[in-house]
């Protein structure tokens, strides 16, 4: 057994379960569980490079080892100790547990990456559900704020139900198939021309279980409650890594275990893809909350990926590498703003109106929720317009023009309410200006995260896409 | 014969303690009841050759479930009486679940449309199926066996996390402080006088 091929899951596995014993010894081990998680996080980063991270079918066959596997584990890694920077001085004050938030995250990349590189079924649901337990857990974290309890609360009833969907759709496909090896179940889809009504009725159950974990319509009633009520580092973390693990996730379930049956999801992958786009547009006019707004636009970003889904072809997967990958940095970014967003006591503000002429009272502030707006919503030159253009490229490159020009008219509808934040910043009357927050590794990360997205961000075309064309080619 | 007997024994066991789990008046009977329907259930389990069932039926449903449930019975102060006393009234949406439950039993046990169910290879038939699934868990499933050994730890964690609250009041014992204190950071020998007390 080749123990090398998993050796960044077994380095945060041990750092921690170490971390842990570490964050026994009390709240004034925070700081020292932060770093360490923040140092794990990026030696498993480093044990990614090297020849037995494309080993391929490890354990059996319950897991790989490729390039697409790879890829999710960096920006599921990268995102998660963003994530634990971020909430550095955050549960320090107030919390007596601040120093076990590292080890939930490290716990929930362990749960991730399991997830990227699952080629049968059971690791699929396995990695699923410690990610998604190690999250029900962090939305809850300030226990003493009752919407914090809430999302807490809400998340964990409707991710149960949810699971419960998949399990009851893995199940189905078990039964049909007589394997839960994505090879198995591919091959049985093959079998026959038009693939029986119990192997349809499993595909479809299991595409509603995974369309809940990345907020897909109709199963996201639950992205903005939890979005506003965890705790904003927590929240950032939600809107990355969990959500690139679970796009990439289905995106192999798709492309791999049901790709002779490709007509089959293709149609639920579009509506999905076309109802993410356009309710997350719509529905975030009326939102006073920047969490709640920004989470309407996760809903709306994870319908563009879907795009790429729907395509189904290598364009595509690479598509939608590029564009989780993009959109993570852009997200990170904006909740990094986010975090920045206080009274002048420390207190968290997240309403619109407290960002009422902020180009006034902190332009670089201000400036950078701009980049961050202009991005998101795909407006060129910024970087957020490549990944979008890839994705409805893969798309006319598939055949399907009339989804391309319904999701771009989306992305149009989209642009509003993201302009609609830098009108407010920059054209309405100065509200009351935020308090100083001193934190220099956070502003290195915002200036880094708006260089990438950027129109300097152009030079990554070329190594970025290479790595995920790389990376899509391993499914094919 | 002997099988004949004990099948028709268990079962009969099975489905008259069931009756009775619903017709108790008792609470705490009807738990009780269960258990027993448990146990039978567990017989019949065990006559088809299902041990592993068998034994996880008694384990985890008499052991944990079915005593949790008494204790729930008995510790919270829940009326049954009052509970019992919508009967009447609910009965016609008791009635359409029990009928569309029935219809969708009927469909299911119809449904053979819906393709072919395909067994997975069944494990030898000498080997008993305890150690099949031993085996197969501890070698080729070993991994999302671990992973699942991490999903318990982290609801392990998370239960303390969400629910741990460090109290001043209460005085924990130090056991190296304990074994520090030497007797003559803790006596004092006084020499009182006569009809004076001791001032500490």
């Amino acid at each position: 057994m080749n123990l090398a091929a998993i050796l960044p899951e077994l380095i945060l596995t041990v750092s921690a379960i170490v971390l842990m014993m570490v964050a026994a010894l009390g709240r004034r081990m925070t700081p020292v569980t932060t770093w360490a998680s923040v140092a794990a996080l990026i030696a498993a980063c480093f044990a990614l490079l090297g020849q037995p991270q494309s080993a391929g079918a490890l354990f059996g066959g319950l897991i790989v080892a490729d390039g697409f596997g790879a890829f999710g584990k960096l920006i599921c890694f990268v995102s998660a100790a963003v994530a634990i920077v971020a909430a550095h001085g955050w549960f320090e004050r107030g919390s007596e547990h601040g120093a076990e938030y590292p080890v939930l995250i490290l716990f929930a990349s362990v749960g991730m990456a399991v997830m990227v590189s699952s080629t049968s079924l059971m690791t699929l649901y396995v990695g699923l559900e410690l990610s998604s337990l190690a999250s029900y857990v962090l939305a809850s974290y300030r226990r003493t704020d009752e919407r914090s309890a809430e999302a807490g609360l809400k998340y964990f009833v409707l991710g149960a139900l949810a699971s419960g969907i998949l399990l009851y759709g893995i199940s189905l496909l078990y039964g049909f198939t007589g394997t839960t090896g994505f090879a198995g179940v591919a091959a049985a889809f093959a079998r026959d021309a038009t693939p029986s009504i119990g192997l349809l009725f499993g595909l479809v159950f299991t595409l509603a279980g995974l369309a809940f974990k990345i907020s897909a319509v109709p199963f996201h009633m639950w992205t903005p409650d939890v979005y506003e009520g965890a705790p904003t580092p927590v929240t950032a973390f939600f809107a990355s890594a969990p959500k690139a693990a679970a796009v990439l996730l289905s995106t192999r379930v798709c492309l791999e275990a049901m790709a002779p049956a490709t007509d089959a999801w293709r149609q639920i992958v579009i509506f999905a893809a076309l109802a993410s786009i356009f309710l997350g547009a719509i529905a975030a006019y009326g939102q006073t909350n920047i969490k709640r707004l920004l989470a309407y636009s996760s809903i709306n970003n994870v319908g563009f990926a879907l795009i790429g889904l729907a395509a189904g072809t290598a364009t595509g997967a690479s598509a939608i590498l590029f564009y989780m990958a993009i959109y993570v940095v852009m997200t990170l970014g904006a909740f990094l703003c986010v975090l920045r967003m206080r009274t002048a006591d420390g207190q968290p503000v997240e309403t619109l109106a407290s960002l009422s002429g902020l180009s006034q009272t902190r332009p670089a502030l201000a400036w950078a929720i701009a980049f961050f707006m202009f991005s998101l919503a795909g407006i060129p030159p910024f970087f957020g317009f490549w990944p979008k253009l890839l994705v409805f490229w893969a798309a006319v490159g598939a055949g399907y023009y009339p989804l391309a020009v319904v999701g771009i008219l989306g992305a149009v509808i989209g642009a509003y309410y993201y302009l609609k934040i830098v009108k407010i910043m920059f054209f309405d009357a100065p509200a009351e200006p935020y308090g100083k927050v001193r934190a220099p590794l956070e502003t290195a990360l915002i200036f880094l995260s708006a260089l990438v997205i950027s129109p300097v961000g152009y030079f990554l075309i070329g190594p970025l896409g290479r790595l995920a064309d790389n990376a899509a080619g391993s499914l094919f | 014969m002997i099988a004949v007997i004990s099948f028709y024994l268990f079962a009969a066991m099975t489905i008259a303690s069931a009756v009775l789990v619903i017709f108790a008046r008792n609470p705490v009977h009807s738990v009780l009841w269960l258990i027993v329907s448990f146990f039978s259930a567990s017989g019949l389990m065990l006559m088809t050759g299902a041990e592993f069932i068998a034994l996880l039926l008694v384990i985890v449903y008499v052991g944990a479930v079915a005593v949790l449930f008494l204790f729930v019975v008995m510790m919270l102060d829940i009326d049954f009486a009052q509970l019992r006393s919508g009967f009447t009234r609910n009965l016609p949406f008791g009635l359409l679940i029990a009928l569309v439950l029935l219809a969708e039993i009927i469909v299911a046990a119809n449904a053979r449309g819906a393709g072919s169910i395909i067994a997975d290879k069944p494990p030898e038939a000498a080997q008993p199926n305890i150690v099949a699934l031993g085996e197969a868990m501890y070698s080729r499933f070993l991994f999302p066996f671990e992973i699942a050994g991490l999903i318990l730890l982290v609801a392990m964690i998370g239960a303390i996390v969400l629910t741990h609250r460090s109290r001043g009041d209460v005085r924990g014992q130090k056991i190296s402080k304990q074994v520090d204190r030497r007797p003559q950071d803790a006596i004092q020998n006084k020499q009182p006088a006569v009809g004076q007390g001791v001032k500490l």
